[in-house]
């Protein structure tokens, strides 16, 4: 990349609440995710007790959890690719109109 | 150990399994073979024919490097998020953890759970920049403003070592499973894999090793779903009604609900935990897939979907290990000279083929058995692959030739590497027939997690990372983690024959020490580097950061 076209890139508002709110967004949902798994491996490694408690028939607390993290993972990781497809998108590509059009 | 192969929980995970309960009751003595199955043979002769004609229509499609390492980068999200799914739901996975949770109970949901949760982290700081600053190997991305020789040499070794053993554990996986599920020799059962792998990727490349992943995701998925809801069906499709029958039928009954023994060490459960989450987003064959979509947007979708059906798998292997527990567990037909109280025929690691038969009769376990043969084929395919990408990219066009290589010698250099790596696989799945394959898919994760995720993570991230601090953290986080596991009990004890209790290091897996171990050097080395092209690499991190964010540039370097 040009230097000039690295400058106005950086410039460009847009540039920056992407990159602002993407990896404020991502981080924020890498930590939930984070916390959540060390916290059941916590529960695993600390009171495995509570994993086998039964709160509905012969299902327990750790089976829940377990189908929780897993249902978990996918729900995080659809929230992150609809804010994505949405508003990232529609940022990148006026970055990238405003930076390649000028250029050329 | 040296002369029994513990499959169920080896395959499956490789990290813990050495000293866990779950091994111990799932060894196959080599030699065991069934009468030929014919259900199983068919159906996966039609898998081969099937996917050879693929080969044959994607070699006419795979000219330029671009077609061969990414398929053209032409593969559309959804399809991209199966053949990840592909790449990541191994036989062992299937059979290795449905195994776990029919001897261990709960204690196989703790594994699917940390093969499932690395894939968020992957999809929220890594999947899109991988994708704009990558072109076929993830050296490229962590060279991107560091040194390009010292880094692809690192980036190419961890790799190679990565496939190395992830290779290993699925050729003699598949020798032994084949001989079992088949009633084919060893010999002939590790040649198949070999041929078949070498002719899918010499010829189709990154093509046709897509449609495979695609295609064997699709059986996985349909088989797996239809025995679950086999199982379901006999319990009215009452989850409570299975689990309740299952600790009744089960010896430790209420036990079973629990996490088990072999994570009761707080160390332990970390450390495995680690390794399993994070070594995901260091496994080669999978960051390779990134890079076969267009765009950042693409390569997001295939995060997304491959985290679906991946966790959807999941939840059909704890089914099926529950299922197991039930139908095969008290059945007679199932275990040795038919007594409950001896192991399982063709050994541990077979209840969801057994399963497979229970619900379905002698059709349902021949395509289960396909679906499982089929599905070693496309993950040591896509192993290949990406260890023949790491040689003719990393090593001799970027390497060798300083990038001074026209596409068609590059190309050919890769066709030949995958020959050459097939004839290794070949020769050290018979080599080491005998050995235990816990320990290689351990290793496999523990140096992806060590070394090439640290590395990687941090030079699209960091923008204080050198090429010194890069070198020096991958390659310590690649030993340590290399020679904690040799002096760890699975290895130390089991395999070296040492006394029990005489291990060095005495937990299962070393992530928890060497993965922080990796990141330390890379940045005290980073920080302590002073040389002018340290400075020069910090300076460069701004224009790698917007093409990161933004992807501009990108079409210009997919093309020569």
């Amino acid at each position: 990349m040009e230097e000039g076209m690295l400058g106005r890139v950086k410039a460009d508002p847009n540039y920056q609440s992407l990159v602002k709110e993407r990896s404020a967004f991502g981080w924020t949902l890498a930590i939930l995710m984070l916390v959540m798994y060390y916290g059941y491996i916590a529960i695993v490694a600390f009171d495995p007790s509570l994993i086998g408690q039964k709160v509905s028939g012969t299902l327990t607390i750790g089976i829940f959890m377990g189908a929780g993290l897993i249902a978990l993972s996918v729900v995080l990781t659809g929230i992150y690719v609809l804010r994505a497809n949405t508003r990232y998108d529609t940022l990148t590509r006026a970055i990238v109109a405003k930076a390649t059009g000028s250029a050329k | 150990m040296s002369r029994k192969l513990s499959l169920g929980a080896g395959l499956a995970l490789g990290l813990a399994a050495i000293s866990t309960p779950a091994l111990a009751a799932g060894p196959i003595e080599a030699g065991t073979m069934q009468a030929t199955n014919w259900t199983a043979i068919v159906i996966f002769g039609a898998f081969v024919l099937l996917t050879l004609a693929i080969t044959a229509w994607a070699a006419g499609r795979t000219k330029t490097t671009k077609d061969f390492y990414a398929a053209g980068g032409g593969v559309g999200g959804f399809q991209n998020g199966l053949a990840i799914a592909g790449d990541y739901m191994s036989a062992a996975s299937f059979l290795g953890i449905s195994a776990l949770v029919y001897t261990g109970g709960y204690y196989g949901l703790i594994y699917s759970i940390g093969f499932l949760v690395g894939w968020p982290i992957i999809m929220f700081l890594m999947a899109e920049p991988l994708r704009n600053l990558g072109r076929f190997t993830f050296a490229d991305v962590a060279s991107y403003r560091l040194a390009a020789t010292p880094i692809r040499a690192m980036a190419a070794t961890g790799t190679l070592v990565t496939v190395a053993f992830y290779l290993i554990a699925q050729m003699v996986g598949a020798g032994q499973l084949i001989q079992l599920l088949f009633g084919l020799p060893y010999l002939y059962a590790v040649i198949v894999v070999g041929v078949l792998m070498v002719i899918y990727v010499t010829f189709g490349g990154m093509i046709a090793t897509t449609w495979v992943q695609v295609i064997k995701a699709c059986l996985l998925l349909g088989g797996s779903t239809l025995i679950s809801l086999l199982v379901l069906a006999q319990f009215g499709f009452d989850f409570n009604a299975l689990i309740a029958k299952a600790v009744e039928v089960h010896s430790k009954h209420d036990a079973i609900l629990l996490p088990g023994p072999a994570v009761a060490n707080p160390i332990n459960a970390f450390s495995l935990g680690m390794a399993l989450m994070f070594g995901t987003a260091g496994l080669p064959h999978i960051l390779m897939r990134f890079f076969t979509v267009s765009d950042a947007k693409e390569a997001r979708k295939s995060v997304f979907w491959a985290t679906t059906f991946i966790g959807y798998f999941y939840i059909l292997t704890f089914i099926i290990g529950f299922g197991a527990i039930v139908l095969v567990l008290p059945n007679g037909v199932y275990h040795e000279a038919g007594d409950v109280a001896k192991g399982l025929l063709g050994g541990g690691n077979m209840p969801a083929i057994h399963l497979a038969h229970a619900v379905g009769g002698d059709l349902m376990k021949g395509f289960i058995a396909a679906v499982a043969f089929a599905t070693i084929l496309a993950v040591v395919s896509g192993l290949t692959l990406s260890g023949a990408s790491a040689v003719s990219h990393d090593l001799y066009a970027s390497l060798l030739r300083r990038g001074k290589v026209d596409e068609g010698s590059e190309v050919m250099v890769s066709r030949i590497t995958t020959v050459v790596l097939g004839v290794v696989a070949i020769y050290l799945g018979i080599q080491f027939e005998k050995i235990n394959v816990a320990f290689m898919v351990g290793l496999a994760f523990a140096v992806a997690a060590s070394a090439n995720f640290p590395v990687l993570f941090l030079s699209m991230l960091w923008k204080g990372l050198t090429t010194r601090g890069a070198v020096i953290g991958g390659f310590v986080g690649l030993i340590s983690a290399l020679g904690l596991t040799i002096l760890s009990p699975g290895i130390w004890e089991a395999v070296l024959g040492n006394p029990k209790g005489s291990a060095w290091f005495p937990y299962v897996s070393p992530a928890l020490f060497t993965m922080p171990l990796s990141f330390f050097c890379c940045w005290v080395f980073s920080i302590t580097d002073t040389s002018a092209r340290a400075v020069r690499e910090r300076a460069d991190y701004e224009a790698q950061y917007v093409r990161s964010q933004t992807g501009i540039g990108i079409d210009g370097a997919a093309a020569h």
